[in-house]
């Protein structure tokens, strides 16, 4: 699994926010640890909605480097993000379903939460391009 | 109205941008603001490349740079005097930024309805008519921002700045 997901690993964004991921048998959670960096509005406080989005385009993309084995990282074609509830000062945790993978491009459904897993702080659904390995 | 509106921006501008920590970690620079009309400018940097083989900047700068644009539009288009929670934000991605280039987002608010106000917003490397991605957002004024605008007026009466009062990594975050 964590070979899978060396790509993404890698990038210096991922590590600039110091996203993780842990994996539970075929389930994949994202970690965003909290840190000043992710504050968007410092009077509420609330977490900025670009690191939250950028957190949840990451673990899409982790979800789908887990899902099934690509030859490259999934490329974001678009997405739509619902901010639900502000994002406190702590840190936030995403999982990704892949709804559906095709050939050259993957539905994918991303959920972000803090104290609650019930009570999500934001959703995403987006459609990444995709590069499945073929057996060939 | 419109020119004590430009005034009013003009002296908030300095925090638009440098009053949010993580647009400041960035590197957000303000270009613009006027009524319901924002441009920040992101400097193309080595720690922000999303995938190192192309050296192209994370998807995810992109995505907090048209929020963050949009936000300041939909800030300014209700008057710049409340505070803004994003409802919603739908991005395309139309093509990867060209490594080395800053990517300049610009946004408008298309329309201020009662509580609400819809935007749009572009992100490019240079070009506007060839933009890299395209952005629609809907903001509203909430009850939580209207209550932080007010705790922010008694915050700064006292003397406070708004970073200084943030919690440290491991604390618990204040109350909202």
């Amino acid at each position: 699994m964590s070979d899978r997901l060396s790509p993404l690993l890698s990038s210096p964004y991922v590590q600039r926010l110091g996203v993780r991921f842990v994996g539970h048998g075929d389930e994949l959670t994202g970690i965003l640890p909290y840190t000043e960096q992710i504050v968007g509005n410092p009077l509420i406080p609330a977490l900025h909605g670009g690191a939250i989005g950028a957190f949840m385009e990451m673990t899409a993309a982790a979800g789908l480097l887990a899902h099934s084995e690509l030859a490259a990282l999934p490329k974001p074609i678009d997405v739509a993000v619902d901010y639900l509830r502000p994002g406190r000062p702590e840190d936030v945790f995403a999982r990704a379903v892949v709804t559906r993978q095709g050939s050259r491009v993957a539905n994918v459904k991303v959920e972000a939460w803090q104290a609650k897993r019930s009570s999500p702080i934001a959703s995403l659904h987006g459609h990444f391009l995709v590069k499945p390995v073929t057996s060939s | 109205m419109s020119k004590d509106l430009q005034a009013h921006l003009d002296e908030l501008a300095g925090l638009l941008v440098a009053g949010s920590p993580h647009a400041v970690d960035l590197g957000f620079e303000l270009d613009s603001i006027t009524p319901g009309v924002a441009v920040i400018r992101a400097p193309y940097r080595e720690d922000l490349i999303g995938d190192p083989e192309t050296g192209v900047m994370h998807g995810g700068v992109v995505t907090a740079l048209l929020d963050h644009t949009a936000g300041l539009a939909a800030f300014a288009g209700f008057g710049g005097d409340k505070a803004v929670a994003t409802l919603d934000l739908r991005l395309d991605y139309m093509r990867p930024a060209e490594p080395g280039k800053d990517v300049i987002a610009e946004a408008r608010t298309i329309k201020v309805s009662g509580l609400f106000a819809f935007v749009s917003a572009i992100a490019h490397d240079g070009d506007a008519d060839d933009p890299v991605a395209t952005a629609h957002a809907a903001f509203m004024v909430s009850k939580v921002s209207e209550a932080a605008a007010e705790k922010a007026k008694e915050d700064i009466a006292r003397g406070a700045t708004p970073i200084s009062a943030l919690p440290k990594p491991g604390e618990k975050g204040g109350a909202l």
